[in-house]
C-alpha cells in the first residue's frame, strides 16, 4: 500500500490560513492503513486546525469530509457538494488523490500528507518499504527480497563491501537488502542463482522512461 | 600472463613481480599543488596512483582531472570510478575521456553512500553496479562497443580493476562475491584495509580453492594506523572493517608518541606475511593523508627498487 505521514500542522496552518472555507478530505483506503490520512484522521485534522484558527484569531470555516479512495472518479459523487462548498481542499491522500481531485475541481487542493513510500505494516505503527514500482520486477531472481527498493545503493550484485553484521552502511537499524536475499537464497536451496551476475537493468520502465501508463483496451470495451 | 593494454601496472604484474600502488585523494579545492606534491612524493616507490572519486562522498575535484594531472608528470594514475554519481552516459563519457589521455588503469566501484558526505540531502544515481560497471569498461575495450550496440572509434584500452572486501558480511558469500566480480572482468583486485590476517588468509584459501588468483591479480590492501584512536575508530566505525582487539591493543600499549611508528611497524609486518600468501600479487597501500610515508614502509616491506618494465 501507498504510506504517508502528515505534514506538520503549522506547516498545514501556512499553507491554509489564506482561505476563508477549507474542507480537510480524508481518503480512506490505503493512508487510512497507516492511520495518517483516513476520514477519521481527516476529522481529527479538521478538530486541530479549527483550534488553532481560533488562537491565531483568524475567521476561518473549517469542514471535513472523506471518500474511500481520491484517485477514482467514482468515489467523489456523494461528495460533489461539500467540495463545491469550500474555497479550498485539504487532502489527505496520497500525492495521487491531491493530483487527482486537483484536475477535477478549479480550486487549491493543498496536500495535507508527505507520500512517504510503498510499503507494508509490519506491525502496528511501524510500516516499512517493499517496492518502487520499477516496472520490471525481479524478484524471482533476488530470492523475493528487492534490493532496488531495500538497498540504499541498490546494488543489482550484492552486498557490497559496507554490510556488517546484517545491517547497513547507512544505519545500524536498516537491514542489508543482500543479506536478507542470501538468507532466503539459503533458505530456498538456491545459492546457486547467487552466482549469476545480473544484467544490466533497463530502467524506461522506471521513473526515467518518463511518466507511465497502462492501458487494458480488454477492459476498457466492456465497461 | 601477457600484458594486453599499456598499463604499467598491467606489466609489472605480468612480469611476475609484486606490484606496488598507493592512493591520494583529489583536493577540496581548485590547487593542484597538494596533489602534485603528494604524487611527487611517492612516485619513486609505487607502480601507480589510484586517484580517489569523491571518497567518502565528500565533493572534491573530480578523479579524472587529478589522473590527467598525473599523466602529464609522466606517471601511471588509476581511475577510480563509482557509480554513485553518474549514470551510464556519463560513465562511458569519462572512460572514453581517460583513454583520450591514454589512462588504462580504472577501478570500478559502487561508493560510500553519499549520507557519509557533505551533500547528504543529494540523489545517489547507481544506474549500473560496480559489476556492471566493469561489464561496460570491457565491452567498451575487449568488443569496441559502447553498451548501445554502437561501435567505438579508437577503443579504450583499460586494466580494469575492482575492490574486494573479504571482512564484509556474510562472510561466506565474499569468495563468491569476487568470482562473480572476475567474471564482470576484474582483471586486477585491491582489497580493503587488512587487518585481520588470519581472515585474510582464509579467505585467500577459498579463492585459490575455485582458481581465482589466477584469473585475476590480487593486491592486498593496507593502511598504516596512525595511533590507538584511528584504530578504535576503525574499529568501530568503519562499515565492513575488521580491526582485531590485538591490534588496537598493540598500539593503545605504546606510548602514544609512538604509536606512529608502531602502526608502521605493524604494516610492514603485514607486507611480509602477506608476501607469503600464495595468490597475493601485490600491494595497495592507503596512507590516508600520510603519502609521505609510503617511501619508507615500501622499502621496509622489501618492494623497493620498483621493476623497470
Amino acid at each position: 500500500m501507498i504510506v504517508g505521514e502528515q505534514k506538520p500542522l503549522e506547516e498545514l496552518w501556512e499553507t491554509i490560513k489564506g482561505h476563508k472555507k477549507v474542507l480537510v478530505f480524508g481518503c480512506n483506503t490505503c493512508v487510512a492503513v497507516c492511520q495518517q490520512g483516513g476520514n477519521k484522521e481527516a476529522e481529527i485534522l479538521a478538530s486541530m486546525l479549527r483550534m488553532k484558527a481560533t488562537q491565531e484569531g483568524v475567521d476561518m470555516e473549517i469542514q471535513d469530509s472523506g471518500i474511500e479512495r481520491q484517485c477514482e472518479h467514482d468515489f467523489f459523487e456523494k461528495t460533489e457538494a461539500r467540495v463545491e462548498w469550500a474555497d479550498a481542499v485539504l487532502s489527505t491522500a496520497c500525492g495521487i488523490g491531491v493530483q487527482f481531485m486537483a484536475e477535477k475541481y478549479p480550486k487549491p487542493i493543498y496536500p495535507g500528507l508527505n507520500t512517504t513510500f510503498l510499503g507494508a505494516v509490519e506491525e502496528l505503527g511501524v510500516y516499512t518499504e517493499r517496492c518502487q514500482a520499477c516496472g520490471q520486477c525481479i524478484l524471482a531472481q533476488t530470492g523475493g527480497i528487492c534490493p532496488i527498493a531495500r538497498c540504499a545503493k541498490r546494488v543489482m550484485n550484492g552486498p557490497c563491501g559496507g554490510s556488517t553484521k546484517g545491517k547497513c552502511e547507512i544505519s545500524k537499524d536498516v537491514d542489508c537488502a543482500w543479506q536478507l536475499i542470501v538468507d532466503r537464497l539459503k533458505l530456498l536451496g538456491k545459492m546457486d542463482e547467487y552466482e549469476k551476475l545480473a544484467p544490466i537493468k533497463d530502467w524506461s520502465s522506471d521513473r526515467a522512461g518518463g511518466p507511465r501508463k497502462l492501458v487494458r483496451e480488454d477492459v476498457q470495451h466492456d465497461s | 600472463m601477457t600484458a594486453k593494454t599499456p598499463s604499467k601496472l598491467e606489466r609489472v604484474l605480468a612480469a611476475g613481480h609484486f606490484a606496488v600502488t598507493s592512493e591520494c585523494g583529489p583536493p577540496r579545492g581548485s590547487d593542484p599543488t597538494e596533489i602534485v606534491e603528494k604524487a611527487e612524493l611517492i612516485k619513486n616507490h609505487v607502480d601507480a596512483i589510484n586517484i580517489t572519486d569523491n571518497q567518502t562522498s565528500v565533493c572534491r575535484t573530480c578523479s579524472l582531472a587529478v589522473c590527467i594531472r598525473l599523466k602529464t608528470m609522466g606517471l601511471e594514475p588509476v581511475l577510480q570510478m563509482v557509480t554513485r554519481d553518474r549514470n551510464r552516459i556519463a560513465l562511458q563519457s569519462d572512460i572514453l575521456g581517460a583513454a583520450h589521455w591514454d589512462i588504462n588503469n580504472i577501478l570500478c566501484l559502487s561508493g560510500d553512500h553519499q549520507s557519509f558526505g557533505d551533500c547528504s540531502k543529494g540523489q545517489n544515481v547507481h544506474d549500473l553496479d560496480s559489476m556492471q560497471l566493469l561489464q561496460t569498461v570491457r565491452l567498451m575495450c575487449d568488443e569496441g562497443k559502447f553498451l548501445g550496440g554502437d561501435d567505438i572509434k579508437r577503443p579504450p584500452q583499460m586494466f580494469a580493476g575492482a575492490a574486494a572486501n573479504p571482512f564484509a558480511d556474510p562472510f561466506e558469500i565474499r569468495v563468491a562475491r569476487l568470482a562473480k566480480k572476475v567474471e564482470a572482468g576484474a582483471q586486477f583486485i585491491q582489497t580493503q584495509c587488512i587487518y585481520n590476517l588470519d581472515k585474510f588468509e582464509e579467505w585467500m584459501k577459498g579463492v585459490r580453492d575455485r582458481g581465482l588468483h589466477e584469473k585475476t591479480a590480487i593486491m592486498a590492501g593496507l593502511t598504516p594506523m596512525k595511533s590507538a584512536g584511528m584504530a578504535r575508530y576503525m574499529k568501530n566505525r568503519v562499515p565492513g572493517m575488521d580491526v582485531p582487539d590485538e591490534v588496537v591493543k598493540r598500539l593503545a600499549d605504546t606510548p602514544k608518541e609512538k604509536q606512529a611508528e608502531e602502526g608502521i611497524k605493524i604494516c610492514i609486518e603485514s607486507i611480509q606475511r602477506l608476501k607469503e600468501v600464495e595468490g597475493v600479487r601485490g600491494f595497495h597501500i592507503m596512507a590516508i593523508e600520510w603519502e609521505e610515508k609510503v617511501p619508507g614502509i615500501v622499502e621496509a616491506g622489501g618492494l623497493y627498487p620498483r621493476p623497470e618494465v
